[in-house]
């Protein structure tokens, strides 16, 4: 009785309040704007105009000389693209080499520096570890230090007199010229197995080109010198990425895995059927941020190699600013990041479909079948 | 919901609109007057430079605050710390700095895009700057700007390791068939006879030296499969192959002056900046400079340079071009060569600059028949190609290398 009672007098309560929040919807939708609009004046301005105005520079001629939107400047339709894609010369060699180069680069640096990045995060995570502290912020250290300072101290580290080959020659290994090498690692690991010499490739991969390069330079894999550059990269991120890790693991219910336990999971299991599944989504995130940061890398580029030895360090970012800052090519330079930007987001799509989760995928599977077979059943009767 | 995303539309359109029609970044640029703009009155002038350091930055302070005091403007000097960039930026936005470091290499980008104002023209005495220099910042037959200074590439010799080989004062080298003599007499197991920085910047001295060049005289067309170049590759390719020359990447080395200054050539190639490096870096080397050997068409050498560049878009090119006109004087470059080591520009200066730096005489004297850097548009990215391909040195198919740099060059040209 008082149960309706109250239900009654809520429900009474409820609809002038209901007319009330009508009045005011508007307002608030005003006001919303009005609170997001200094976000939103911030982005446009210093994210969406620029990206407007590059997309339009990448379909122009534009010489760097005054406003890309003035009078002398002209659209030269997808000229700057094609220059990059489908023309021989020059700017295609350029292009296809650092799309090759960061191929391998991405290759080498995002498995390794995830599976770092997750082992340390369980080290870490260990609740009887002794100065747990200490090693998380150790492991973190480089990730806060600028990437431009540790490549100055990795230059001096990896030069041919540099302190790792001096360590190397005391247990009697010749270190190569790490920053200066631009052998290709599956070139010399081809020469060490006796398949190719270096110095006479194969006739059938050196002679036969695709986009401006030979197979034989498609297949040379990452040059010593970008492998050098890859070591450091790994050391620096995993760092970031372990602590997202470790964030997750942390979330992780104990429960769960005492539950584990008691089902008479050992370890691995345990690692494999509990705590990986768990970690999916930062999976996910650490690949999809990996992904992007290194096809986007740059600052190592800039401060060690500038591309070299023989541009074997070369990679769209870096060539995008050579085209615009170093040669004046300005359209050129933008297409390439445009070029990226496409690359990137079709290869984060593929991802995102491939670790999706299957579970919840079979489940819509299923409903949607259901659907259909009572569809169907209803149009049979 | 589908008005939220049009109000948001519309609100990033504005954005667009307001930034594209408000104009204050970007200028839409007007021809570039040929008489120069002339603000009335002192005027504020802006400088940008790339120092090589503290006493350079002092030394063009106390030049500017001279010359300021004196004609009662003001000038503020920017040192860059990335001068692409930033020139770039000032270029774009249409306010550049008045007066800035223009380099050689990189001067036909700059001359073909309109961005700088071509004053050569009304200096006093500008037929006094070395004509190779005067050539070098010169588009389309119209010489822009005033020579800042140079250097020259000339050969360091070790002189321990000269006398250790048994050579003497009169063996220094005069063709490229002594310099292949000493430099075998030189080589040992841990030092090679010549060491050379990779890249044309220094293989080309001998280019010059066999009365080659990379393109042709007027720089339409791409000579570099030509005698005049592909000799001159051979014969450094040749002694490169019988370990008696050497280049710095073979030795690990980030540089000519690093592998001189560690003993890892008993010679090099280098110019007058190898003097501060040795007295930082290894002042317990020994040393002399010679001019470089003769090649089969006569002397040789390459030049380095810098302008000053005066922005098209200054408002104030006059009193500019007066500032420039007071830092290229004798005195004033004789000043700068004390202060920071660098060439004076002007060849009325050179016997003065002689007199007080004697042990530089090598390294002047190429002033008289050096050549300066390819100064044509959209080559940066050829030359780079070439640098990169000359790499490996000994293992290039130099025919195939020189004739992808005409290929290379020749659709860079036409563009």
């Amino acid at each position: 009785m008082s149960q309706v009672d109250s239900g009654r007098a809520g429900s009474g309560r409820r609809a002038p309040a209901r007319v009330a929040k009508r009045g005011t919807g508007q307002n608030q939708t005003g006001a919303g704007w009005l609170f997001v609009s200094p976000m939103l004046i911030i982005l446009g301005i210093f994210l969406a105009i620029p990206i407007v105005m590059a997309l339009w520079v990448s379909f122009t001629d534009w010489n760097g000389r005054g406003n890309p939107f003035g009078s002398r400047v002209n659209f030269v339709g997808a000229e700057n693209y094609t220059s990059l894609l489908t023309e021989q010369g020059l700017s295609r060699q350029d292009f296809m080499l650092s799309m090759r180069n960061t191929f391998y680069y991405v290759l080498g640096v995002v498995p390794v520096q995830t599976a770092l990045a997750l082992l340390l995060a369980v080290i870490v995570n260990q609740k009887f570890l002794k100065g747990r502290t200490f090693f998380r912020t150790a492991f973190y250290f480089p990730s806060v230090v600028s990437s431009v300072a540790i490549s100055l101290v990795f230059v001096y580290l990896f030069t041919g007199t540099g302190a790792i080959n001096t360590i190397l020659s005391k247990v009697g290994v010749i270190g190569p010229n790490w920053l200066d090498d631009p052998r290709g690692v599956i070139h010399i690991i081809g020469e060490k197995v006796g398949l190719w010499s270096i110095d006479a490739p194969p006739s059938a991969l050196a002679s036969t080109e695709v986009m401006n390069l030979s197979l034989w330079e498609w297949f040379k894999g990452p040059s010593v010198a970008l492998s050098t550059i890859m070591i450091q990269v790994i050391w620096t991120t995993a760092g970031t990425f372990m602590l997202m890790f470790l964030a997750a693991l942390q979330d992780l219910p104990a429960e769960v895995e005492e539950a584990a336990m008691v089902d008479g999971a050992n370890r691995r299991q345990r690692f494999m059927n509990v705590t990986v599944p768990h970690l999916r989504p930062t999976i996910f995130l650490v690949l999809t941020l990996g992904i992007i940061g290194t096809w986007q890398v740059f600052d190592q580029m800039y401060v060690m190699t500038q591309g070299g030895p023989a541009k074997t360090t070369l990679t769209p970012a870096y060539l995008s600013y050579a085209a615009a800052f170093r040669q004046q090519q300005w359209g050129e330079g933008a297409a390439i990041a445009f070029i990226l930007f496409a690359l990137i987001f079709l290869l984060t799509s593929i991802q995102r479909y491939l670790l999706r989760d299957k579970d919840e995928v079979a489940k819509k599977k299923a409903t949607k079948a259901q659907a259909k077979a009572a569809k169907a059943k209803g149009a049979l009767a | 919901m589908s008005r939220q995303v049009r109000t948001l539309a519309i609100c990033l359109a504005g954005g667009i609109a307001l930034s594209a029609c408000g104009g204050g970044g970007f200028k839409d640029d007007n021809a570039s007057p040929s008489a120069p703009a002339s603000a009335s009155g002192p005027v504020a002038l802006q400088m940008l430079i790339a120092s090589s350091g503290d006493a350079e930055t002092a030394a063009v302070k106390a030049a500017t605050d001279a010359w300021a005091k004196k004609t009662g403007n003001t000038v503020t000097v920017t040192v860059a710390s990335d001068m692409n960039q930033q020139l770039a930026q000032g270029f774009a936005s249409g306010k550049p700095a008045d007066v800035f470091y223009m380099d050689a290499g990189r001067f036909a980008d700059y001359a073909k895009q309109g961005s700088l104002y071509a004053y050569a023209d009304q200096l006093k005495d500008n037929g006094d700057f070395y004509e190779s220099l005067r050539k070098t910042f010169t588009y389309e037959g119209k010489q822009y700007c005033a020579p800042k200074d140079f250097s020259a590439l000339a050969l360091i010799i070790n002189t321990d390791a000269w006398s250790k080989a048994g050579l003497g004062d009169g063996d220094i080298p005069k063709t490229w068939d002594d310099l292949a003599t000493v430099a075998k007499k030189l080589t040992t197991d841990k030092q090679a006879g010549l060491v050379l920085g990779t890249g044309i910047d220094r293989a080309g001295a001998f280019v010059v030296q066999n009365g080659g060049w990379w393109l042709s005289e007027d720089g339409t067309s791409a000579t570099a499969a030509q005698p005049g170049v592909s000799e001159a590759m051979a014969y450094v390719q040749k002694n490169n192959k019988e370990g008696i020359f050497k280049f710095n990447n073979q030795v690990s080395a980030g540089w000519g002056g690093e592998a001189f200054g560690k003993g890892l050539g008993a010679m090099t190639i280098e110019g007058n900046w190898i003097k501060g490096a040795m007295k930082n870096d290894f002042p317990n080397v020994k040393y002399v400079v010679a001019e470089l050997p003769e090649g089969p068409k006569g002397k040789g050498t390459l030049m380095f340079t810098q302008c000053w560049g005066i922005a098209a878009d200054s408002k104030a090119q006059a009193q500019a071009v007066d500032l420039v006109s007071s830092l290229t004087s004798v005195d004033q470059q004789i000043a700068f060569a004390d202060a920071f080591g660098v060439m004076p520009s002007r060849q009325a200066a050179a016997d003065g600059y002689k007199t007080k730096f004697p042990q530089d005489a090598a390294f002047i004297a190429g002033g008289a028949y050096g050549h300066g850097p390819i100064n044509v548009p959209g080559m940066e990215q050829v030359i780079s190609d070439l640098n990169s391909k000359l790499e490996n040195f000994a293992g290039a198919n130099l025919a195939d290398v020189l004739k992808g740099f005409d290929t290379n060059a020749g659709s860079a040209l036409g563009k």
